[in-house]
């Protein structure tokens, strides 16, 4: 079996992962009576991991570079009640109530200063050389109590029409035709890259994986894409929903007209494109290269000629940006902002990247895992309160994977353990 | 590559270096010199100066004063991408690579080739990688591993075929032995040789004196900061450049060779000609 994998050129944590998942999720339906795998609770935790999951992404690079950032949940609070302030009192100035622009400029104006707010405290790290640790332990006072002064602790609320439909809800879907229109363009991409991968290889005369691994490769990949979009699109609006929004277009309610599909959520389409731009940055620019050679050995780094302190900068500043996204879609889903929010999602990020597989020694790390990681998180904590256990037993139980899932990737994996061994 | 016989000219020469740090003289006008096809040894105790010398030609550290003349040029070298220019390459004692990359990446690190869209090139860097790598060591296998998962010597492999890939002229190896097995070592002893015969110019630097003595035509030996004096290894025995490192003094049979100062360059040779002489005491 392992063999089978090494020749499909499969990573075998990703498999480790997938594997452990797939209990999770089984065990949480066996002792739920078959209410965890379902369309409806399956479209709910993509919902609800989707600020962790964008966060995450961010945290690998941060990560990947022997850094730590323990203000991302912060920066999302203060970044949300800015956008919210944004939206709700200062745009409705120049343009009408949920003009179609607002939720743009909003998502704009948080992104500048969510890169401003990284890239001061990249600053400090790489140029004034203050431990990370420190300075976003700081930067998690600074930010949250930044966030209570925005509106002297007043929740932000009610947000922009369209705004809100970034947080997913009953319209913040793109519906069935749509789900399937994207399933079409990834399984397309994923065949593409495939062929393309496979046609450079050969014009080099490198070695290529047997044929049949590829296409069990390709098949797996796009079966994947396949299934999920049918269990996003198997999830129905409720009747009430459904028959408001007939008739606000205008057609009959029939019993078939009211089976409308959600399809696939709004903020699970910016997490897949965030995970795909970064996982594109990460394998096949220089920024990519340099923030791995970076955590694979500084010193070297800083002789190969590639600006060390001026990467730290960016590597922050970015983080800082995914924080806006996150705090665009926790504050949409909440359709308020409230200066709490995001209390404690920079434990939630961490504990994903590092289940993920990602090696606080720095150097190591892929986004797919974190992405999975922050899945194995929220699926554990949606699980136990589906089976109504205590918050303080959920608790417990997150710590203790936590520590057990380091434990078990150090015990299994040597670090940068070589695969053809 | 330069034919060696044909050039007479030094690739490189430091012309009365001095840097200090804070009060400290660590290098004391001294000069060296270094021609094509030739390995020359730094020798010299901990805190001798040797490192730090060699640090102010690969643009580590900046000279307070002295001169660097490069093919005949005085050269400006303010950093590591000011020596890269100039066809200097250093490999480090703690070789530079960064472990979780494999081979390829680790030779095109910070030089990446990319496509027509911005994109790294990684089969065209594979594929470089594979025929620099075969050149220097044809049993090279692992291209697609970590280079953490590389021996010593293939390792050294990798940070060699990384100056080689860049053109180097001059290649500057700190410590290249150490930590290596006894096969490892000379592994790395071929390929030094190899590069020789390439026209390159060697400045090695160890205070192990078998690797030094066995690899090097000539050797610098260098005593608090100062130059003790060059000379050609074939003239000189263990004991003689024992002599010389510990203290600090030319040997007995070669005191003819010794300029004002008891410090001096070594004179009579058709590839090393007599070219400079330190001064110290000032």
């Amino acid at each position: 079996m392992l063999r089978l994998l090494s020749k499909m050129e499969v990573d075998r944590r990703l498999v480790g992962l997938a594997v452990v998942l797939l209990i999770i999720w089984v065990g949480f339906d066996i002792a739920s009576g078959g209410r965890f795998i379902t369309p409806r609770n399956i479209f709910n935790l993509s919902v609800q991991t989707a600020s962790v999951a964008v966060m995450a992404c961010g945290m690998v690079l941060i990560i990947v570079t022997r850094h730590i950032d323990l203000s991302v949940g912060a920066v999302l609070g203060v970044l949300a009640m800015i956008m919210g302030i944004v939206q709700t009192d200062f745009l409705p100035q120049f343009l009408d109530y949920n003009h179609p622009l607002t939720w743009v400029l909003t998502l704009a104006v948080g992104i500048v200063i969510g890169a401003a707010i990284g890239g001061i405290q990249g600053v400090a790290v790489g140029y004034l050389g203050v431990p990370a640790f420190i300075v976003t332990l700081g930067g998690l006072l600074v930010w949250r109590g930044a966030a209570w002064w925005v509106t002297q602790g007043r929740t932000v609320a009610p947000l922009d029409q369209n705004f809100i439909l970034l947080g997913g809800g009953i319209e913040g879907t793109i519906g069935a035709t749509w789900s399937w229109i994207v399933a079409l363009i990834a399984i397309l991409a994923i065949a593409y890259a495939a062929i393309m991968e496979r046609r450079r290889r050969l014009s080099f005369e490198f070695p290529v994986k047997p044929v049949w691994a590829e296409y069990t490769n390709t098949i797996i990949k796009a079966g994947l894409v396949l299934v999920v979009i049918a269990t996003l699109n198997a999830y129905h609006l409720p009747t009430r929903a459904a028959e408001r929004l007939l008739e606000n277009k205008g057609i009959p309610v029939t019993p078939e007209n009211l089976e409308i599909s959600h399809g696939i959520p709004i903020p699970l389409l910016i997490v897949a494109l965030v995970a795909i731009i970064l996982t594109i940055v990460v394998k096949r620019t220089r920024f990519g290269r340099y923030v791995f050679a970076i955590g694979g050995n500084p010193q070297a780094a800083e002789l190969a000629g590639i600006n060390v302190k001026r990467m730290t900068v960016a590597v922050f500043a970015l983080m800082g940006v995914l924080c806006a996204i996150s705090a665009a879609i926790s504050s949409a889903r909440l359709q308020s902002a409230g200066n709490d929010l995001g209390t404690l999602d920079e434990l939630r990020v961490i504990a994903a990247v590092v289940i993920g597989g990602t090696s606080l020694a720095g150097g190591l790390g892929t986004i797919y895992g974190a992405l999975i990681g922050a899945l194995v998180m929220q699926s554990l904590q949606s699980g136990m309160a589906l089976l109504g256990v205590d918050t303080s037993l959920q608790s417990i139980v997150i710590g203790l994977v936590l520590v057990l899932a380091v434990f078990s990737d150090k015990y299994f994996h040597r670090r940068y353990s070589d695969p053809s061994a | 590559m330069t034919d060696t016989n044909i050039t007479k000219d030094p690739l490189v020469e430091m012309r009365d270096i001095h840097i200090s740090f804070g009060g400290v003289k660590a290098v004391d006008g001294v000069s060296i010199d270094l021609y094509p096809g030739e390995v020359v040894g730094v020798l010299g105790h901990n805190g001798a100066g040797k490192s730090t010398l060699i640090k102010i030609l690969s643009g580590a550290y900046q000279a307070d004063s002295g001169q660097i003349i490069v093919d005949g040029k005085e050269a400006k070298i303010e950093n590591a991408r000011d020596a890269r220019d100039n066809n200097i390459e250093t490999i480090y004692q703690n070789l530079a690579l960064a472990d979780n990359l494999d081979a390829a990446q680790n030779l095109f690190l910070g030089r990446e080739l990319t496509d027509k869209f911005g994109f790294l090139n990684e089969a065209a860097m594979e594929h470089k990688a594979r025929e620099v790598l075969h050149r220097l060591n044809p049993n090279f296998k692992k291209f697609t591993s970590p280079v953490s998962a590389l021996s010593g010597g293939q390792r050294q492999s990798v940070a060699i075929a990384r100056a080689l890939l860049f053109e180097a002229r001059v290649l500057i190896m700190d410590e290249p032995c150490a930590a290596l097995g006894v096969h490892e070592t000379k592994m790395v002893g071929e390929l030094i040789d190899q590069l020789k015969r390439d026209g390159l110019g060697i400045l090695l630097i160890s205070h192990d004196l078998h690797d030094v003595i066995d690899l090097s035509d000539r050797l610098h030996v260098m005593k608090n900061g100062k130059l003790v004096g060059s000379v050609r290894t074939e003239d000189v025995t263990h004991d003689d450049v024992l002599g010389m490192i510990i203290l600090g003094k030319m040997p007995e049979h070669l005191m003819h060779l010794a300029g004002p100062g008891a410090t001096n360059a070594p004179g009579s040779s058709p590839d090393a000609p007599n070219s400079q002489t330190s001064e110290i005491g000032k």
